[in-house]
């Protein structure tokens, strides 16, 4: 349902995007580049489309955006197919990687391009330019060129520029991808509220798992031009449907065996498992390197899902160590708090402790 | 102004000046010939001055305004066609692949190796069958001959630099087709496009052979006019009718020099943005 939104006297529709079985194969490519792609976006939402560089993610935002024709499948903006509305007039209104300011135009005209297009007045014009750069915090700037601009405060304009025109659905390809650490922390922060300010319905592209999980409310994972799995971020984390999506996410432990009667039997023995995706049957159970707690040697290894095992090798970086511990021929990564194995050397025997909440049963993946 | 860009000015200015001073260097005897009454050998300058030259060339008798017009009428249909050709044409060939492309590209570079007077040649038989011998039209078509290759080529090095998602990027924000050509891919193809235009007004202006050929005498341009005075023996009239043939070319040359080099620069496109 749409519903306006009020915000400094502008409205929004909140529009929801449906994307039904969409598919586009590039002329003389081998494999679709994106291949019936399933995915519903709430309105007003904050969406992630996260994968690997290749996998998709700018070929399936210009299809929604118009500027791509799919081969097949369709796109609907609040129930209503636009597969058929040129861009200029599906109110997608998409923000490029790299930016894209129109080089021979002043800040100011750049910004107010979408409204021009649309006929609005000059006066007009020039108080919202200057409400939109208010907006993404670069007030006054309207009489700079965009060369005399920074990379952080160029995309911020590509930001008021695509805001501008009150797009139904906001399409942002890689917006932190080309910033450095500092201003990717800002400029997160600055699409997360303007996103909630507004309610406005945006998709935006990463391929980095940390950025999507802060700012998405959803993510929708890609591969290879498939979508994997499409849930809230914490599902990637303790729910994920497969190994590949696992590993994406970080996860590191992967270790084959057998769900019998809720227990997870396996070559280092029987483990208590919290509610796993596979019932009875083969499985693979996944272990998050955060989710081993290292005990010392002598805390009773004999007990239920506590493991013995050695330590290979520890890396510190910074923030917690990553330690790798050998079990049987089986190789864990444990992420540690540094302070907690402040004393265990490479070498040294401890315990694992595998808490059974926090494991994650999966249907082993026919290779 | 920093004094980096002063310098960089200063450098323009005087690489611009010892252009001119080249090209206008040539014109000076002719200036001295078309004021010349008497000039007798050994003389360093005329022994008498006039205005008879310069008053034969601006009569009616002379036929001069009548090819200069012509000239220009000519050049500038065939500039502006060429530019309509060459902008599609010059997108494809520097934005896309496609096949047979080097075909396209050997039949394209083609009409600069075979010697002009073999094309005109044949391109005459045809014209005849077709009424276009002896007409402006007939002879604005064979300029466009000797042109299309550098008018495509130009253009198609500005579009391999050019990045397409610009035209994108103003689609989404709700310009349409001709919006978009309008507010961004003009402006992106401008220098370019000027010095391709200067190319094609160039060639155009010059062109003999195929003028006489095609136009069979009738279509009397500036070129064929001045082969005609030079033939004649009347040295100050030549001169006089030279200068009047090479002013025009030379202001075009100055009006579009930003465009060839600096930062205007025709390769720019949006590639180095
Ligand atoms: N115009 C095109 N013609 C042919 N193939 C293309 C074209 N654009 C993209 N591809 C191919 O389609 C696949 C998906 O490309 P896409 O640009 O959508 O990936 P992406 O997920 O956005 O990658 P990245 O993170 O590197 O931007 C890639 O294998 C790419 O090589
Ligand atoms: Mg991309």
């Amino acid at each position: 349902m749409p519903r306006p939104v009020a915000l400094d006297g502008c409205e929004f529709d909140m529009t929801q995007v449906v994307l039904t079985d969409l598919t586009k194969k590039y002329l003389g490519a081998t494999a679709p580049a994106v291949d019936r792609l399933n995915l519903e976006c709430e309105s007003g939402r904050l969406h992630a489309l996260l994968g690997p560089s290749g996998c998709g993610k700018t070929t399936t935002m210009k299809m929604i955006a118009g500027l791509l024709k799919p081969n097949s499948g369709d796109i609907a903006f609040d129930g209503a197919s636009v597969l058929h509305t040129p861009a200029e007039r599906r109110g997608a209104v998409m923000v490029f990687q790299n930016y894209l300011l129109f080089p021979y135009m002043s800040v100011g005209e750049n910004v107010g391009f979408g409204l021009k297009m649309r006929g609005v007045d000059k006066q007009t014009i020039r108080r919202r330019v200057a409400e939109m750069l208010e907006l993404v915090r670069l007030p006054g700037i309207e009489a700079r060129r965009p060369k005399q601009l920074s990379g952080g405060q160029q995309q911020r304009v590509a930001l008021a520029r695509a805001l501008i025109v009150q797009p139904k659905v906001l399409l942002l390809d890689e917006p932190l991808s080309n910033l450095d650490a500092h201003l990717r922390d800002e400029m997160r922060e600055l699409i997360r509220t303007i996103q909630q300010q507004m309610n406005i319905t945006t998709i935006f592209v990463t391929h980095d798992q940390e950025e999507a999980v802060v700012l998405a409310d959803r993510i929708a994972l890609m591969f290879d031009g498939v979508l994997h799995q499409v849930d809230a971020p914490q599902r990637f984390y303790d729910g994920p449907v497969s190994a590949r999506v696992a590993r994406f996410f970080g996860g590191a432990n992967f270790l084959p065996g057998q769900m019998h009667n809720g227990q997870f039997e396996s070559r280092l023995g029987c483990f208590a498992v919290g509610q796993g995706a596979v019932l009875n049957g083969p499985a693979l159970l996944t272990i998050r390197p955060e989710a081993i707690q290292l005990c010392a040697a002598e805390s009773g290894s004999q007990q239920k899902n506590h493991l013995p095992g050695r330590i290979i090798s520890r890396l510190y970086t910074g923030a917690n160590t990553r330690v790798k511990v050998q079990v049987n021929e089986f190789t864990l990564t444990v992420i540690a708090d540094p302070h907690a194995v402040d004393a265990a050397r490479t070498g040294d025997m401890v315990t694992l402790y595998l808490a059974p909440e926090r494991l994650w049963t999966l249907p082993i993946e026919s290779p | 102004m920093t004094n980096q860009t002063r310098l960089t000015h200063l450098l323009r200015w005087l690489a611009l000046s010892a252009l001119l001073f080249w090209l206008l260097l040539p014109l000076i005897p002719l200036l001295i010939w078309s004021f010349a009454f008497r000039w007798p050998f050994p003389l360093l300058l005329p022994e008498s001055w006039s205005l008879r030259a310069w008053q034969i060339a601006f009569s009616a008798r002379s036929g001069m305004l009548a090819a200069l017009w012509n000239s220009l009428v000519i050049a500038v249909a065939v500039t502006l066609v060429s530019m309509l050709v060459s902008i599609p044409a010059g997108r494809a060939m520097g934005m896309h692949r496609f096949r047979g492309k080097r075909v396209v590209e050997f039949l394209l570079l083609a009409p600069t190796i075979v010697p002009p007077l073999a094309v005109v040649l044949g391109i005459h038989v045809l014209f005849i069958r077709y009424g276009l011998a002896d007409t402006r039209l007939g002879v604005m078509l064979v300029h466009l001959s000797p042109i299309m290759p550098y008018a495509v080529l130009v253009m198609a090095g500005v579009f391999a630099n050019y990045n397409p998602e610009y035209e994108e990027q103003a689609r989404s924000l709700g310009a349409g087709p001709l919006r978009t050509f309008w507010y961004v891919t003009l402006p992106a193809i401008f220098p370019g496009m000027m010095v391709a235009g200067l190319f094609a007004f160039l060639i155009s202006w010059s062109q003999y052979i195929t003028t006489l050929l095609i136009g069979g005498g009738f279509i009397k341009t500036l070129p064929i006019l001045l082969f005609a005075v030079a033939g004649a023996n009347d040295t100050a009239l030549t001169a006089a009718i030279s200068i009047i043939f090479v002013i025009p070319a030379l202001l075009l040359l100055l009006l579009t020099a930003r465009y060839l080099t600096g930062e205007d620069a025709a390769a720019g496109g949006f590639g180095r943005v």
